[in-house]
């Protein structure tokens, strides 16, 4: 840049760039600009209403976007969509609290004592191995296939990344630091409190995301399997009847469910843990 | 100034004893690393220890700071309880605030004043809610030295901490040292590798060789006379086993 602003006058400074600046490769991609990432979902929108604008596939298979919009606005009118979203809200927001306190407190518990962690982390580990999904008979067996059977569905998925990715992170602590708690003589409680629980909060935060990804999966199965409310239900009931507008509804809303339960999070990520982005601000 | 509180300190010859290390012993895997080391260090005086790559200076510093729980060895340590320790690295939480990092572990009301006080003597009060990341490598040692003054230590053991900072960086600090162990008083025990920086810095030196002290030597006047200083730098120089060019 320099070297232009010293050219002599008459010799254009692109030639003089171009012979005298060093130049490399470049290896990465482009610096990304704000939004660009929301360009990817707007062309596969417009993709979608100029297929069904064209009819170029039936519109039983895929109706418009105009349609599901027509479909949003009736469901919300009857209160159908209200009252399946409030029910699938709070499923959700049940199973994930039970499940994060959960698997933080177990790994909080299994992180800290040696007793703990040979009767929890075993267990965790062989829940781990065994899907999520496949309790559901034995919990169908134990709660019946009401709200109880369905939230403890949603729990169990979310605390095993909770528990894993907290119990990593408390493994891992930084044995100067806990030296460190040693020369300034804190007692176990203020190293729990000043040490531990921050220094196994990125790990939380991991994990956090995961249950969450995790709680909208479970939520999916449970309400698609037996319910008589939700947005699943809606799903399911809309399939019987041939509403595939219905259908895509559905699938919309659980990904904006999805989309924005994972956004709030990395919000709330990135307040608790200020102290690390403190370098790139 | 330092020098004029050392002297007051100097008149006092019949000083108290702030640590005492009697047949230290430390094995590490069947490895004897201390032979009975035996160490007196008097309240106030300023001690450096010196010695090569795994003789046992570190050992020495951590049985004094009580951070070898679970080591194999004997002998016996009498410490002042009000201790602190600066590591190499300034070891700073980085999930707390600079103020949050020294106060760390205190209990009593007014340890935020004490800490606030702490931090203008290191000059960085102008930093106080700042994140450790934030800081310079000099500023992190600076909020290390203010979470150890805040304790109102007795005994100061310092692991090498000015040793990761560039030249001009640790000038400063050694400098800041010396002026706030004139303030306060506090016996210390400085392990290093840098034989100008422990002539700068103590009043002795110690020499760890093989396990067991083999030099020590009151060396609080070189500052004074340049000639002195050489002289006690080829010294030592050479007892660490780096033979001097005769010029």
């Amino acid at each position: 840049m320099t070297l232009v602003s010293f050219s002599p006058p008459g010799e254009r400074p692109d030639s003089e760039v171009g012979r005298g600046a060093p130049t490399s490769v470049r290896l990465l991609p482009k610096p990304s600009i704000p939004g660009q990432r929301i360009l990817g979902p707007v062309l596969v929108i417009l993709l979608w209403y100029v297929a069904s604008a064209q009819q170029w596939v039936s519109p039983a298979k895929l109706p418009g976007p105009a349609a599901v919009l027509t479909a949003f606005n009736e469901t919300i009118a009857t209160g159908v969509l209200a009252n399946d979203l409030l029910m699938s809200l709070q499923r959700a927001a049940l199973g994930l609290g039970i499940g994060v306190s959960l698997g933080f407190v177990l790994a909080v518990i299994a992180g800290l004592s040696r007793f703990g962690d040979s009767v929890i982390d075993g267990n965790v580990q062989v829940k781990r191995a065994i899907p999520n999904l496949a309790l559901i008979p034995l919990f169908i067996i134990w709660l019946g296939i009401g709200e109880t059977m369905k939230i403890m569905v949603i729990a169990l998925g979310v605390m095993v990344p909770i528990y894993i990715n907290t119990h990593a992170a408390l493994r891992s602590i930084d044995r100067r630091y806990v030296e460190l708690g040693q020369t300034v003589a804190l007692t176990r409680k203020r190293f729990v409190r000043d040490i531990v629980i921050p220094a196994s909060l990125p790990g939380f935060f991991t994990g956090l995301r995961l249950g969450v990804t995790g709680a909208w999966t479970a939520l999916v199965v449970v309400e698609t399997i037996n319910a008589t409310s939700g947005i699943g239900y809606m799903i399911s009931q809309a399939r019987t009847y041939g509403q595939t507008e219905l259908v895509l509804l559905g699938l919309i809303i659980y990904g904006v469910l999805g989309f924005s339960s994972d956004a709030a999070v990395r919000i709330i990520e990135r307040r608790v843990l200020s102290w690390r982005q403190s370098l790139e601000q | 100034m330092a020098s004029v509180a050392r002297a007051v300190v100097k008149g006092l010859t019949r000083r108290e004893v702030a640590v005492r290390a009697r047949g230290l012993v430390r094995r590490f895997h069947g490895n004897t690393v201390l032979h009975g080391v035996n160490l007196e260090i008097h309240k106030g005086e300023f001690v450096a220890l010196l010695g090569k790559s795994g003789s046992g200076k570190s050992t020495i510093l951590r049985a004094l700071a009580g951070l070898d729980e679970g080591v194999d060895g004997t002998g016996t340590i009498a410490v002042p309880s009000r201790r602190s320790v600066l590591f190499q690295d300034s070891r700073l939480l980085p999930w707390k605030k600079v103020i949050d990092n020294v106060t760390l572990g205190l209990d009593d009301p007014d340890a935020r004043a004490g800490a606030l006080r702490a931090l203008e003597e290191v000059e960085l009060q102008h930093r106080t809610d700042a994140w450790p990341k934030t800081l310079s490598g000099g500023e992190q040692q600076r909020v290390a030295l203010a979470r150890s003054l805040v304790r109102r230590p007795e005994l100061i053991l310092a692991d090498e901490p000015f040793s990761a900072l560039d030249a001009l960086t640790r000038i400063r600090m050694q400098r800041l040292l010396l002026d706030l162990c004139s303030r306060h008083q506090p016996a210390v025990l400085f392990v290093t590798h840098d034989v100008e920086e422990s002539l700068r810095l103590a009043d002795r030196v110690l020499i760890i060789t093989d396990g067991i002290v083999s030099y020590d030597e009151k060396t609080e006047d070189v500052r004074a006379s340049p000639t002195r200083f050489e002289a006690y730098r080829t010294e030592i120089l050479e007892h660490l086993g780096v033979p001097q060019r005769q010029h």
